[in-house]
């Protein structure tokens, strides 16, 4: 009987040891040799656009080609008229400030501050042909660049300055003749050099990318799986999926890892369950800027110096511009440990002529979350802080114009003269200016998506678990295991160990101490 | 005279639960962030398995001490309580006798019986529904209600790192305590063989006997 009890107890201790992982399904990840046979054999072209007589044509002005387009693809162009890559605003519910139209159009951000009054240079990434002032016709059809997302042939080119022409130079029948689907240099060319500069404002997105490793992204890399942007931001009828949050409120159109890699995706249930208030960068994106360095700090208020009259600029130890006539001063990273904040997919932004404070901080977007908010997920992001101008007497951030063709046309750039800019720019707003400007500290966030590390490289539990140098130590509204503890329980539990040892110590000593002297006693 | 004071289960059971209740500390303050030993990702996955190990081995003691009636041995009692506490305080450097004597009915002291009584009750159980709600803890997923989604992994986490500290301070005293038997060593010998040398005792034959039938 006794035998059967301590065999069945035995039994029972050893099932709890190793049941879980009879049953567990072995997990096979899957072969890199797979995943290259699903993603990186490309389908071949249903159609050769060379062989089309439309396209044939000598092309004179790049609307030609639009109309070519449209002659075959007669509803296409109304989808690219819907989306934000062409209008450059969406209506979305900004909160605590209501349905509003807002995008490249209206918000400012803390690098080159806003296209208004900069169209011709700024617009150069507009997917249209010649947005260069208010007067530009966002209804015509004919004004769609279909091939700076089409191109293939890898020698479309819009000129510098040009607000979305092409450059001259551009043979538009070679163009025309080689359309397809959109491919990492189609969409590199503007998104891996917003701010004015390769992985200027993303951190994350940079030219690296347009022939990469595994190592620096295990999605895009060409000796990997070798995905193209389009294969996550997916497009129906031209909307495309994901957006940022520079210029997006609400919580919809996002991109998720789940989308492939579904809401369990490890083997572990332990890492399964982070998920539920963790997004996937936070551990698979360790650091950014990997390659090239991205920008950190601007400081506008530097800008203007000049030497003998002309402007100059010096270089940091990274070989980057730390400082020009042109722009102010900046700080440079590469390899950036992200910061950290919940974000539940909702923003506000600081709107045009909005009110701030310049006492403070002023967080030109900021992202909604917290540890409370069911919906919320700690996400890794990059803050660029800035110091740029405002109106001190109406307390708003202001928009100069800093680019012009010429000198004396107001343009900064050439002028260097913040009164004369700032004057230009608020009057092509629409906007008043006192004539007495400041500068004031400005922070942005971005989010970290892209560039995400092969799973090796993957945070290990101590980067957050720890009580010193946690990554999560900023985000202090919930507990984390091993980074907190209640300050009483613990010192409260050691003194009662301490006192334990201290009474068990003192209680040997007195029994030796007596033993000893019974002993003497016995002795005599 | 030699008597024959803790059973083969009980023996079993009591290394068992050393074992188990040491990795657990071991692990457990490595997982509160007092050190590192295992590696954190090793720390919380032994910790989860000794865990599971360790409420299998409690099922089969609670069952274990109920059908043999073993359980009454907890029953804290007020009698002799005083001459105990005197006995550990004074009488034991002046080489003066325990006041209570052991027998395999009544295996514990009145001093045990209140401490490992308010442990039944109070830090193993603390100690245990802690640590199956921290085991089990799951962060309600959007729209979701848990039914213990009011309870916050924060008290659960303070809840269970106190009756750790407790337990270690138990752990040391109990370990000390094991040398104050008739000789330094004769308590951990019982604990090892089942038997114990026991002086000025004289049980009848007859009682040994039944207690052998108890079993």
């Amino acid at each position: 009987m006794k035998r059967i009890f301590l065999g069945l107890l035995l039994l029972g201790i050893f099932a709890a040891i190793l049941i879980p992982s009879l049953f567990k399904e072995p997990y096979r990840p899957p072969l890199l040799s797979q995943l290259r046979e699903k993603y990186h054999k490309k389908a071949s072209k249903s159609a050769d656009h060379s062989k089309f007589l439309p396209l044939q044509k000598p092309f004179t002005r790049p609307q030609e080609v639009t109309e070519a387009c449209i002659s075959c693809h007669n509803q296409r162009h109304i989808e690219v008229m819907k989306s934000s890559h062409w209008n450059w605003e969406r209506l979305e519910y900004v909160t605590g400030k209501g349905i509003r139209a807002i995008g490249k159009k209206n918000i400012l951000n803390n690098f080159c501050i806003g296209i208004a009054s900069n169209e011709a240079a700024c617009n150069k990434c507009h997917i249209g042909f010649g947005f260069k002032d208010a007067s530009f016709d966002f209804q015509n059809p004919l004004n769609v660049d279909c091939l700076s997302c089409h191109d293939l042939s890898n020698t479309y080119l819009k000129a510098s300055g040009g607000a979305g022409m092409p450059d001259p130079s551009v043979n538009l029948n070679i163009v025309a003749q080689s359309v397809g689907r959109p491919t990492r240099n189609n969409c590199g060319t503007c998104h891996f050099f917003g701010g004015g500069g390769n992985n200027v404002k993303h951190g994350d997105l940079e030219m690296a990318l347009f022939d990469t490793e595994r190592e620096i992204d295990v999605h895009m890399g060409t000796d990997g799986v070798d995905l193209s942007c389009v294969d996550c931001h997916t497009a129906k009828n031209h909307q495309m999926l994901g957006k940022v949050y520079s210029l997006s409120s609400m919580n919809r159109d996002r991109v998720q890892c789940e989308q492939c890699h579904t809401d369990k995706p490890h083997q572990q249930t332990i890492l399964n369950r982070h998920g539920i208030k963790v997004a996937c960068q936070t551990c698979h994106i360790p650091t950014y800027a990997k390659v090239n360095p991205t920008k950190m700090e601007w400081d506008w208020s530097t800008a203007g110096n000049l030497k003998n009259g002309e402007p100059y600029e010096e270089k940091d130890s990274l070989g980057m511009v730390a400082y020009t006539s042109l722009k102010g001063t900046f700080t440079w990273a590469r390899n950036v440990k992200p910061e950290y904040l919940w974000f539940n997919g909702t923003a506000t932004h600081v709107l045009l002529g909005e009110p701030i404070n310049p006492t403070q901080v002023v967080k030109i977007n900021e992202l909604f979350g917290s540890y409370r908010d069911p919906e919320a997920k700690i996400i890794p992001v990059k803050i660029h802080r800035a110091v740029q101008p405002y109106d001190k007497k109406y307390n708003y951030l202001v928009q100069p114009k800093t680019y012009s063709v010429t000198k004396g046309d107001s343009g900064f750039w050439n002028d260097f003269d913040w009164q004369k800019a700032i004057q230009a720019g608020m009057q092509h707003l629409g906007l008043p200016y006192s004539g007495d400007y400041g500068f004031v500290k400005t922070e942005m966030t971005w989010p970290i998506n892209h560039m995400v590390a092969p799973k090796s490289q993957a945070l290990s539990c101590v980067e957050c678990h720890s009580r010193e140098n946690s990554r999560l130590a900023a985000l202090t509204d919930f507990y984390l295991p091993a980074r907190d503890r209640n300050y009483w329980i613990d010192h409260i539990g050691k003194g009662l160990i301490i006192f334990t040892i201290i009474a068990v110590i003192l209680h040997t000593l007195l029994r030796i101490y007596h033993s000893t002297k019974n002993q003497a006693r016995r002795d005599v | 005279m030699r008597i024959y004071i803790y059973r083969r289960f009980e023996r079993f059971w009591h290394w068992m639960q050393a074992l188990l209740v040491m990795l657990l500390m071991l692990t457990g303050f490595e997982v509160h962030g007092s050190y590192t030993f295992f590696g954190y990702e090793n720390a919380v996955h032994y910790h989860q398995i000794f865990a599971i190990a360790y409420l299998i081995l409690v099922v089969f003691a609670i069952f274990w001490h109920l059908v043999t009636g073993e359980w009454r041995q907890y029953l804290p009692t007020l009698q002799n309580i005083r001459a105990q506490l005197d006995y550990y305080l004074f009488g034991i450097f002046r080489n003066a006798p325990h006041p209570t004597r052991k027998t395999a009915l009544s295996k514990l002291n009145p001093l045990q019986r209140i401490v490992y009584f308010g442990f039944k009750v109070l830090v193993i159980p603390v100690m245990g529904l802690s640590g199956i709600l921290y085991l089990f803890y799951r962060y309600p997923q959007q729209y979701e209600t848990l039914p213990f989604g009011f309870v916050g992994i924060k008290s659960i986490a303070y809840w269970h790192t106190a009756g750790a500290f407790v337990l270690v301070a138990f752990l040391i005293a109990h370990l000390y305590l094991i040398t104050t038997g008739t000789t330094i060593f004769s308590n951990l010998k019982a604990m090892i063989t089942g038997y114990e040398e026991v002086t000025d005792h004289h049980p009848t034959s007859d009682s040994q006997k039944q207690e052998e039938v108890v079993i």
